[in-house]
């Protein structure tokens, strides 16, 4: 099924918010990948840019002590929910002031304050840890849901078979989102994936829905009836949203890899898809902000990502003499 | 002090933690019915909601523990056989043992993932393994090997009360063997080895189930005046490396008893250890006794051929202090 386009009237103020949410993801990214490209970045980086509308449209209806799981894309999660842009930036750089420490890095933004559970490098692992986290929801009785972000590569893993299972039959507060992007790593959708990914909750009895990932306000009806439904007990929701990843699947992938697996036509046509632009456009249309305003956020995302740049680079490497040994056990 | 079996043990000790404490949850495989009787009649004294059956799924079984915990639970995770947390290993490789070094130690992990391991009971090669070492070698995981009904009720008392993740072995077919248990809540401290046999001409560390034999063997031993010092190191990680390095400075001598397969084995640690940190003790090289490197057979005769036993124990001793069985010492 696809959303209804419910009546949702926005206010003024909700959908410039909306928009400075994406419009961060995507700076933050463009700055990351520029840098990553330039060689100033310890490790991989892989670009969350063109998927922006599916994390903002969910998380900006979490609460803090909601629960949300990411994957090695996770930067634009990880901001979407809240967590901080100079934290993230000192992490990825590998400097002492990042949200680890240094000792996560890109693919490993966490921010347990925040709910966050975090970004991580194994394909699919968020599912079964936020299915958990859901479970623990449930027994505190508190109505927090946990959301668990991953692609259409992970979808392909059986846990989430497991997970829709388990938390249909015990009625988990939990939400698995999956940003079918078009491509496991560099495999693109068709040559590893069957039918389609919604469909895989219909055998569990478990609610789904097909969305166009590229519409903030399809994203957020959809996400609202999700989060309904896991709060009033009602069991999980899967979601796919269907998107575009406009970046490969690691910055600098060109200088190693000995092929194409996509076409540039086909990357140019997918970014006419670019959902901040379209949801530009529908502000303005709307009458609801005008291109100055637009100008004026831009700015001033521009400036927060400077400014949490110049904090990265202004910030010292972890002492090597001390390997956070005490991170290790509690 | 009270006769208990091992099941028994671990029972009360569920028992009584959950009675106490209301974050901690139990779940696995067939915990309501409880295929090896030590978390029976939870679900009843303790309700459905946090006694919970799940789906033979280990992959998702071991994540979910990791996010209950993340999430302030505490969470005993009884995953059956040792060898179905190869299954859903995972999470407790990948993330258990890593996410609290990660994020830099923004969370604890208080999770005590369970099971039954090791041979004896033809139940052949995938419900055999001794895959303590495995666990050892991750980091960021502590591992319990329970000897005795006392050990299993301390250690596993202590397991549940650590904030960090804690891979709980019990000795598979061993659960109804009685033991002395001391009354009250027992509480054994992790990373506290015991000495269960005193000695001074051999040192010999035996892990988990080895411990019976090595003992039997140890008292056997002393008939013949070859004084076995026994020390049941009870969790190998962390490991109480000073009780066997201060027995093998005073005896010279070692032997490490283990159930796991020679190649990287625990013994071969222990005989690391000792190698490097107290070689010029050392009167004779170090033995491991363990088990080939081959699979757990299913035919009795052929298991029984592979595990370490008595006899075999008893034969290393003597071998390494030159005194063969028959000879008066």
């Amino acid at each position: 099924m696809t959303s209804s386009g419910a009546d949702t009237n926005f206010s003024n103020e909700q959908m410039l918010g909306f928009y400075r949410d994406m419009l961060r993801i995507r700076r933050v990214e463009e700055q990351l990948g520029k840098d990553s490209l330039a060689g100033n970045l310890p490790g991989a980086v892989h670009l969350y840019i063109g998927q922006e509308a599916v994390g903002v449209g969910i998380c900006s209806q979490l609460r803090d002590d909601d629960w949300i799981a990411s994957n090695h894309r996770g930067h634009g999660h990880f901001l979407a929910k809240g967590g901080d842009t100079k934290l993230l930036v000192a992490e990825v750089y590998g400097r002492k002031t990042g949200i680890c420490r240094g000792h996560g890095g890109s693919m490993h933004v966490a921010d347990f304050s925040k709910g966050i559970i975090g970004a991580n490098g194994i394909v699919g692992a968020g599912i079964s840890i936020t299915t958990g986290a859901a479970w623990a929801a449930q027994l505190d009785g508190n109505g927090a849901v946990g959301v668990a972000f991953f692609g259409d590569g992970a979808a392909n893993q059986g846990v989430l078979c497991e997970a829709l299972n388990v938390s249909t039959l015990w009625k988990l507060p939990v939400i698995f989102v999956c940003e079918n992007n078009g491509f496991s790593e560099f495999s693109p959708y068709s040559t590893v994936t069957s039918g389609s990914i919604a469909d895989r909750a219909k055998p569990y009895g478990a609610a789904h829905e097909t969305i166009d990932g590229n519409d903030l306000i399809e994203v957020w009806q959809c996400a609202a009836r999700a989060i309904r439904r896991a709060r009033d007990g009602k069991g999980p929701t899967l979601i796919e949203a269907r998107t575009y990843r406009h970046s490969g699947h690691v910055v600098g992938e060109h200088t190693f890899l000995s092929g194409t697996y996509r076409s540039e036509e086909e990357v140019e046509q997918k970014k006419a898809g670019d959902p901040i632009p379209a949801f530009a456009k529908r502000i303005l249309e709307a009458g609801q902000a005008s291109q100055a305003d637009l100008d004026r956020i831009d700015a001033e995302i521009t400036a927060e990502v400077a400014e949490a740049v110049a904090f990265a680079e202004e910030s010292p490497y972890p002492d090597p003499a001390d390997q956070g040994a005490g991170y290790m056990f509690a | 002090m009270a006769k208990k079996r091992m099941i028994q043990a671990i029972n009360e000790t569920l028992d009584s933690e959950m009675a106490k404490d209301p974050k901690i949850v139990l779940f696995g495989e067939d915990v309501e019915i409880s295929l090896f009787g030590d978390t029976v009649g939870l679900k009843d004294k303790h309700g459905a909601h946090r006694v919970r059956n799940m789906p033979i799924s280990e992959t998702v079984m071991s994540g979910m523990a990791v996010g209950a915990a993340a999430a302030g639970y505490k969470v005993v995770c009884h995953m059956m056989f040792g060898n179905f947390m190869y299954t859903g290993f995972d999470s407790i490789a990948n993330q258990a043992s890593k996410l609290r070094y990660m994020t830099a130690g923004q969370i604890s992990l208080p999770i005590v993932y369970m099971s039954v391991f090791g041979g004896g009971r033809s139940a052949a090669a995938q419900h055999s393994d001794a895959m303590h070492p495995m666990f050892m070698n991750l980091g960021g995981i502590k591992v319990a090997l329970p000897a005795t009904p006392a050990d299993a009720a301390g250690l596993l008392r202590a397991s549940i009360h650590d904030p960090n993740p804690v891979v709980f072995l019990q000795a598979a077919g061993r659960g109804g063997e009685s033991g002395e248990v001391p009354d009250g809540e027992v509480i054994f401290e992790l990373g506290k080895a015991a000495t269960v046999h005193d000695g001074d001409d051999v040192t010999m560390v035996a892990i988990g189930a080895m411990v019976r034999p090595a003992l039997r063997a140890a008292k056997r031993l002393a008939e013949d005046g070859i004084g076995v010092d026994l020390i049941d190191p009870r969790t190998m990680v962390p490991l109480d490396t000073e009780a066997i390095l201060s027995s093998v400075r005073r005896t010279g001598r070692l032997v490490v008893v283990d159930e796991a397969r020679d190649l990287c084995s625990a013994a071969s640690h222990v005989a690391a250890v000792c190698a490097d940190q107290c070689f010029e003790a050392l009167k004779a090289p170090i033995k491991r006794v363990t088990v080939p490197d081959l699979a757990m057979p299913y035919s009795p005769p052929l298991e029984k051929a592979l595990l370490p036993n008595e006899g075999s124990i008893s034969a290393t001793v003597r071998d390494l202090l030159g005194k063969p069985a028959g000879v008066e010492a």
